[in-house]
């Protein structure tokens, strides 16, 4: 007789939790002996670091209940064995983080471009964004109402750069930096690949050249060898100064990251193009561009990140971004020594945004992935 | 009209119209531009050329090993320290980058969950923060170390401090040149010696033990001639005399911090770029080699890791590249790099700005393209050679 056998479960270690953790962090004893290893530092680290920026820390008050107002009442200081981070220094210290010496009476200026900031690049962000076409036309006019507001003029009280600083500052820096080099970087990406030898050579030559030497050194140019250059009666103050070099720097780099975008285009492309009798420009800007550029956006928003990074170079010639006002606030006898709550801080201010901008960068690549078929050949 | 049209829209007259057109409008702009700058440094009193280099610079510079600079020493030295301060701290860095950074792209593949993960968060969190911050950031926990007085002690001979890292100083004597001589030749014979076995396995399929002798080579034979000659190399051990060390030598904060910063912060591009070269050697690769019978460390060795270099070695040069600019950022620490020694501080007591600004920018074009010419040559010995 034949007789059918009962169902049996698998056996227990190759499914669930166990059977993830043996084939995981178990598999064999070389992999069990590291699992054990980073199991053992994590545990003795993870718990320290986490007392020290939340459980132990100090955020307003310290242990005795009191509000900080100088270094010798951070907890840390008072009782050196069991206080954390006295994030006091931040509290106190937060309006010129976030806009460095900007009058107070003006700040909600600040505070509306960086509200409208949101409004004009989500909806570039994603396509499928309600009614992106209208909002497309305010991110257009975005840059010069920003100008206005943040600047003054046109009834407003004029707020001179040099009173601009901390995120306002690296936000100006980073988002001017990549709208004015992205145009520039089309076309001298176009450039290079022209067929006008001059034209190619200029533009090849100026791209290797700012990509041959270090942003500092541009940085240095602008604020010592630029103001040499111009006529008399041109002033330019820091701050433009600055983004002038960066734009330049960065219009390199975006420049090369079209061009492998570019030469991603079929052959096919040009030709059908040209055999339905475009111009050159009608070419670029109806057919090649916006299939270039469409590929080429997650390393447009990799080099965007490297060159938000990089903003913070301009405290070097004197600028007070987020860096600076960091720096500044520990160069003050009062907080003296709280150096790495104020770098923590800095440093987790901008790996929020270079961390949002990376996982775009990726969420777009996925998209890409699925999204386009390049033609037949 | 008619024949005027017909005659721009001649390609070859069109093109010729704008190159003509934009070399004149650029030298238009030069010329314009050296006209201003002319009438501008001499409404400032500044008269150009390059005979400020040979002036005394009259500052000192805290850190230039093999080089003795002295503030009576001219710009020009400071320039010579400047580019070797910068190659020293370039070259440490891309070695101990590219190892870092091997290491960690293999352990974010490792199978191990836990491992891959902490390489993962390593990753994320050394690229999203700014570099300068942390070169500061190495810099303030560097300066945090006890003072001179208080000085760690490791073995008696190095000492950590505030001030930098002493530690003993080797003093070449006489006949220690034979030494070095028999190393370099041991070095160059290994390479004969991995050739001729390499030819030999092709044509015969015999192996021969290459990296044992050579390792032998490499070893026993400067050693016995060492001792035969009698140990010609004695140490000077750092003392602390005073209010600080005397002998020895001594590697400064400034150096330490650039060297960590920039390791650590480029290793982590460098780990992404080798994750993505071993992945894209196809399964099939290992599967095949696995199917032949091949050890797992030779799979790696023999098959993934030869074709993976070929896609890592391009973005690796990028890497190699943005390091060298990097350690421009020297200026934050007070690193007495090009940029800060003599684009810096050399800039600023002499007033020559251009000139200043050119030489540096120059150098780094130099450096720049001679890196990327001997990755190129590399790069093209690793291709696919067809056959």
């Amino acid at each position: 007789m034949n007789e059918i056998i009962e169902y049996r479960k698998p056996p227990v270690a190759t499914t669930g939790i166990l059977g993830w953790l043996r084939a995981n962090l178990f598999s064999n004893w070389v992999n069990s002996i590291i699992s054990l290893f980073v199991l053992y530092i994590l545990i003795q680290f993870i718990p320290w670091i986490l007392n020290w920026t939340i459980f132990a820390a100090d955020f307003k008050y310290n242990f005795n209940g009191e509000e900080i107002i100088d270094r010798t009442m951070c907890s840390r200081v008072l009782d050196p064995e069991n206080g954390g981070a006295c994030w006091a220094i931040i509290y106190v210290r937060f309006y010129q983080f976030m806009y460095g010496f900007y009058p107070r009476e003006e700040v909600w200026r600040v505070n509306l471009s960086y509200i409208m900031l949101a409004v004009a690049v989500v909806p570039l962000l994603f396509d499928d964004f309600p009614f992106r076409k209208h909002f497309l036309k305010f991110t257009y006019a975005f840059p010069i109402i920003a100008f206005f507001l943040l600047n003054g003029g046109l009834g407003l009280q004029e707020v001179s750069t040099n009173k601009w600083g901390g995120l306002l500052v690296t936000l100006v820096l980073g988002c001017t930096g990549i709208a004015l080099a992205f145009p520039l970087g089309i076309i001298l990406a176009l450039g290079r690949r022209s067929n006008l030898p001059v034209i190619s050579m200029m533009c090849t030559l100026f791209i290797e050249f700012i990509r041959g030497v270090p942003l500092i050194t541009l940085l240095f140019f602008g604020m010592v060898m630029l103001p040499l250059f111009l006529p008399e009666g041109i002033n330019m103050d820091g701050l433009a100064r600055v983004l002038v070099a960066v734009t330049l720097f960065q219009s390199a780099y975006m420049a090369e990251v079209i061009r492998g975008g570019l030469q991603a285009i079929p052959q096919g492309q040009y030709e059908a193009a040209r055999s339905i009798g475009l111009s050159y420009w009608q070419m670029n800007m109806k057919i090649v561009l916006p299939q270039a550029i469409r590929i080429s956006i997650p390393s447009i928003v990799n080099t965007s990140i490297g060159l938000f990074k990089d903003t913070t170079l301009v405290i070097i010639v004197g600028l007070l971004d987020l860096l600076g006002i960091g720096r500044g606030a520990l160069a003050d006898t009062t907080w003296l020594g709280l150096a790495y709550e104020v770098y923590f801080f800095v440093a987790l201010v901008f790996f929020i945004f270079t961390f949002a901008m990376s996982r775009y960068s990726l969420y777009l690549e996925k998209k890409l992935k699925t999204g386009i078929n390049m033609g037949a050949d | 009209m008619r024949s005027n049209l017909s005659f721009f829209s001649d390609e070859k007259f069109r093109s010729i119209f704008f190159q003509t057109l934009v070399i004149g409008i650029f030298a238009l702009g030069i010329y314009l531009i050296v006209q201003t700058t002319g009438h501008n440094l001499e409404k400032r009193n500044i008269a150009t050329g390059w005979r400020f280099l040979s002036d005394p610079a009259g500052f000192d510079i805290s850190f230039s090993p093999f080089i003795d600079f002295k503030s009576t020493d001219t710009h020009l030295d400071v320039y010579f320290v400047g580019i070797f301060n910068t190659l020293l701290v370039s070259f440490c860095g891309c070695i101990a980058a590219t190892i870092l950074g091997f290491l960690i792209g293999i352990v974010r593949l490792s199978s191990n969950w836990l491992l891959s993960r902490v390489a993962y968060v390593y990753v994320e969190f050394t690229r999203n923060v700014p570099l300068l911050l942390q070169i500061i950031l190495w810099y303030s926990i560097l300066i945090q170390l006890p003072r001179i007085k208080q000085a760690l002690e490791l073995m008696d001979m190095f000492f950590i401090s505030n001030r930098g890292i002493y530690s003993p100083r080797p003093i070449f004597e006489n006949g220690f040149s034979f030494v070095f001589i028999a190393f370099i030749l041991a070095l160059i014979s290994s390479f004969i010696l991995r050739k001729w076995s390499k030819k030999r396995q092709d044509e015969t399929g015999k192996q021969f033990p290459v990296a044992l002798t050579a390792l032998g080579l490499l070893i026993i034979v400067p050693l016995v001639l060492f001792f035969i000659l009698g140990s010609p190399l004695s140490f000077d051990f750092p003392a602390l005399k005073g209010f600080n060390f005397k002998g020895g030598m001594v590697i400064r904060p400034e150096f330490i911090a650039m060297f960590l910063a920039l390791t650590i912060y480029t290793a982590a591009f460098i780990s992404e770029t080798v994750r993505s070269g071993i992945l894209s050697v196809t399964k099939g690769q290992r599967e095949a080699s696995s199917s032949l019978g091949l050890k797992k460390s030779w799979i790696m060795r023999l098959v993934i890791i030869p074709q993976a270099l070929r896609v890592i070695i391009p973005p690796l040069t990028s890497q190699y590249l943005n390091l060298t600019k990097n350690s421009s950022l020297g200026i934050a620490v007070g690193y007495a790099d090009l940029v800060h020694g003599f684009g810096g501080i050399s800039l600023n007591q002499t007033g020559q700005a251009i000139e200043c600004m050119v030489i540096v920018m120059a150098t780094y074009l130099t450096i720049s393209l001679i890196i990327s010419a001997f990755m190129n040559i590399y790069n093209k010995s690793i291709q696919f050679k067809e056959k």
